[in-house]
């Protein structure tokens, strides 16, 4: 989850932010980070960039991204899928 | 006529469903959209969205326009639009008046600019610059003023969908204030590869035909084209023997400030705008005989125009369609495209189709007109245009004697 | 009907965000390219939103925080803005991956970004103003456009205050073109942003009055220019002897300053006269730092050593009328006179 955390931070520019200051359970949106679904769309690419995962539903979002922990759940559930 | 009146002297047209007004009218009465899939640009994504390009290539197009052929698309189209707008006015050599060209883009000279790109990446000495010297938005205005002579007032504005509506508010004034006697304003955008992949992006352009304010929309289809409108003041007006199309009787601007791309849930731009272009307008609601949606098909869209919509008219809400189940989105030219549109419903008493419509809204109480009609009392139409960054334009058309 | 400019801000190759002051002394730029001195933005920013900025956005977002502050209003009627190029560093980043990623993968925050109304669009989203809200994108008069569409409303009556401004950024990749155009080979390149809040009241802190705009697209000849200045000055009952200074846009190149020398000799050759843009460059909205410059001159009634060309600095600073052009096709006069 620190890689995963780390690739966030770059992805959406989360200036003077670091992987330490995001817990695994922390919301992402609305509350605690405050993303936005601009933000969203930049999530639906970091999955298919580093995870071979496409998302081609934008209304799936609000659920798969809404802690760092779902995000790495539902990572992991499609890469034993594909296996 | 009255003092202040700005008078709609005739339009101009080039899209994905017609070269000029009358194959866009015909294109209409025959209910015949115009998505397919991409025949003109090349893009990785080509059988992935089918989009509305206007159907001519750029050496059809530079024939047309009296442009050379290397020059961006998007000055062609509006090279065409404008000369066909101006013919339409009947008003003669267009160097005999002070003539204001506000011409509106998103793409400017893109089209030529990302062919650029390639080359120019690899080496940056490398790249043939006459593709890169048009490249700024009011580079494609000046290539049309320059050609037809207009050099009194030559202007260009950028406000993503809202852009062309904008750019007739400003024409408006400008005749009102005096510093032009004649306005042809509108706008323009061609199909890019740059347009295409950033819609992408947001996820909301249709794999198939749009359905505008169906409940089971899923998105926008990409079109390109340029419509403009030809305006004089009534100082104008009355010296000169007219046969205007109708008044602009109505315009206004407001801001949603809520998101840079997505608009309110309760659409407060949208309303803001409709509500101030009718007061300007001085009609009620049951005055609005037809609004021409900005309706784009998105979820977004549709949904916070149509709450918008019902919260200015309650349970009256007057026929209305989206043209760009027709013609796709134009961005740049949907203002300008839609006037044409909206001020004909007006002459004519047209009421325009909206396609692939089949499902109401669950969360609104009204329909679009799904069958295109003449003759119809039309005394007031609106056109509604909104934008990314919040940018939100409704202009009101009126019958003369009103 | 008065036009008073009650409040300003500026970005600029030198710290007038900061100083909002001209400095002395000329600056000598060892580089032919100018970057903007750039002031801490996350006092006018929250930091959510400066993550998307790019230098262009942050820019026009700071001037106008700044001419709101200054003119003691948090939220204006109208928001107004000019911009030649846009936004360039966003719409480079986006053509360069869908390029290089032959147009896959690509995100959306480029492309969101690089529309040119997204100055205007940021700043009504920060001050939540719901207010008319237009951009100008028409090359060397993007600047005067957005500074007429704002005196026409004004003069409607219906609203008494407007935020105008302009704004250009040099990117490496511009810069890269724009040299292969030959467009430096004598003129500084520059950037910057400047904004005014406009308004039919004056305000506490006004610095001066907006008189008039013009502009003039392709003159044949200079004759034509000088009339058309006579011509400006008498709409405004402003003769020539009336002006105290005249500022002009030259930018070193020859060919493009022989019209400024044109009318400073025909028209005003009795006349002080100072210039711009050796501290700022040359860029289709240079103007906008040119008109700042001739408001805060206004104000002080001061004109520094650093930007006087010819003659002396007059004691009194009544009407000041600023003639720029870019590339000699857009020319544009704006008259600024004592509040």
């Amino acid at each position: 989850m620190a890689t995963l955390k780390a690739q966030i931070i770059e992805q959406l520019n989360l200036q003077e932010v670091k992987p330490e200051d995001i817990g695994d359970d922390t919301p992402l949106f609305k509350d605690g980070l405050g993303l936005d679904s601009i933000d969203a769309l930049e999530l639906i690419v970091l999955l298919q960039q580093h995870y071979r995962i496409r998302i081609a539903n934008p209304e799936q979002g609000p659920e798969i991204f809404h802690s760092v922990r779902s995000i790495a759940n539902f990572i992991t559930a499609h890469q034993q899928q594909n296996q | 006529m009255g003092g202040n009146d700005v008078w709609v002297l005739g339009g101009g047209v080039i899209c994905g469903i017609g070269n000029n007004v009358p194959e866009c009218i015909a294109a209409f009465r025959q209910m015949k959209p115009g998505m397919t899939t991409m025949q003109y640009l090349t893009s990785t994504h080509r059988d992935s969205f089918p989009v509305v390009e206007v159907k001519a290539d750029n050496a059809t197009l530079a024939a047309k326009s009296g442009l050379p052929a290397h020059i961006s698309r998007t000055a062609l189209l509006s090279a065409v639009a404008v000369k066909e707008a101006w013919e339409s006015a009947k008003l003669g050599n267009i160097r005999e008046y002070r003539v204001g060209l506000v011409s509106a883009n998103t793409v400017g000279g893109m089209d030529k600019t990302e062919d650029f790109f390639a080359e120019y990446l690899q080496d940056n000495q490398s790249g043939r610059l006459r593709d890169v010297v048009n490249h700024e938005c009011g580079s494609i205005t000046e290539l049309v003023a320059d050609m037809l002579g207009i050099r009194h007032h030559v202007s260009t504005i950028s406000t993503a969908c809202s852009s062309s509506a904008n750019a007739i508010m400003y024409g408006a004034r400008l005749l009102k204030n005096n510093l032009v006697d004649v306005v042809i304003a509108g706008g323009t955008d061609a199909l890019t590869r740059f347009t295409l992949n950033g819609f992408n992006t947001l996820m909301i352009l249709d794999q198939k035909a749009c359905r505008p304010f169906d409940d089971t929309r899923t998105g926008l289809n990409l079109g390109e084209g340029a419509g403009y409108i030809v305006m004089v003041s009534d100082a104008i007006a009355q010296k000169m023997d007219i046969q205007p199309w109708c008044k602009l009787t109505g315009y206004a601007n407001a801001n949603d400030a809520y998101h840079q791309t997505a608009s309110s849930p309760d659409g407060i731009g949208n309303y803001l705008a409709m509500q101030q272009a009718m007061e300007m307008a001085g009609i009620t609601t049951e005055d609005m005989s037809y609004i021409n949606l900005h309706g784009t098909g998105t979820l977004n869209n549709d949904l916070s125009e149509g709450t918008a919509i019902q919260r200015l008219f309650g349970n009256a809400v007057p026929p209305a369609s989206s043209t760009k189940s027709f013609t796709g989105h134009t961005l740049g030219a949907s203002g300008g495209i839609e006037a044409v549109f909206a001020a004909l419903a007006v002459k004519e008493g047209y009421l325009y189709p909206n396609a692939q419509f089949s499902h109401q809204m669950k969360e609104l109480n009204f329909s679009p007109v799904t069958k295109f009609s003449e003759g119809n009392v039309i005394n007031n139409v609106m056109s509604n245009s909104f934008g990314f960054g919040g940018n939100c334009s409704s202009l009101v058309f009126s019958k003369e004697n009103s | 009907m008065n036009i008073y400019i009650n409040g300003t801000g500026c970005v600029s190759p030198l710290e007038t965000a900061i100083e909002g002051r001209l400095p002395s002394a000329a600056p000598l730029y060892d580089n032919i390219r100018l970057k903007a001195a750039e002031p801490d933005y996350k006092q006018w920013i929250d930091i959510k939103m400066i993550r998307r900025m790019s230098r262009v956005i942050k820019m026009g977002v700071a001037v106008a925080q700044l001419s709101l502050q200054e003119a003691g209003i948090s939220k204006p009627e109208g928001i107004i803005t000019g911009t030649a190029y846009g936004c360039l560093d966003d719409t480079g980043v986006f053509l360069t991956k869908m390029v290089n990623q032959n147009e896959e993968m690509l995100t959306p925050t480029a492309f969101i970004q690089s529309t040119h109304n997204t100055v205007a669009g940021q700043i009504a989203l920060l001050l939540e103003c719901h207010a008319y809200n237009n951009t100008f994108v028409h090359k060397g008069f993007s600047f005067e456009h957005a500074l007429i569409d704002s005196i026409m409303q004004l003069r409607e009556g219906k609203i008494s205050n407007i935020l105008a401004g302009a704004m250009d950024e040099l990117t490496n990749h511009s810069f890269n073109i724009l040299s292969r155009f030959n467009l430096f080979k004598h003129a500084h390149a520059g950037e910057g942003a400047a904004c005014f809040v406009l308004s039919t009241e004056k305000g506490p802190n006004a610095i001066a009055k907006l008189k008039g705009v013009s502009v003039l697209y392709k003159p044949d000849s200079f004759e034509e220019v000088a009339a058309d200045i006579v011509g400006f000055l008498a709409a405004h009952n402003c003769s020539q002897e009336d002006v105290d200074l005249v500022i002009t846009g030259r930018n070193g190149d020859p060919a493009g300053d022989a019209w400024y020398e044109h009318v400073e000799n025909k028209l005003f050759s009795e006349l002080p006269v100072a210039h711009f843009k050796h501290l700022c460059g040359e860029y289709p909205t240079a103007n906008a730092f040119g008109t700042w410059m001739a408001s805060r001159i206004i104000a002080s009634q001061e004109v520094s050593p650093a930007v006087l060309f010819k003659g002396n600095a007059p004691s009194s600073i009544k009407k000041v009328l600023l003639y720029n052009h870019h590339d000699a096709t857009h020319h544009s006069m704006i008259l600024l006179s004592i509040c």
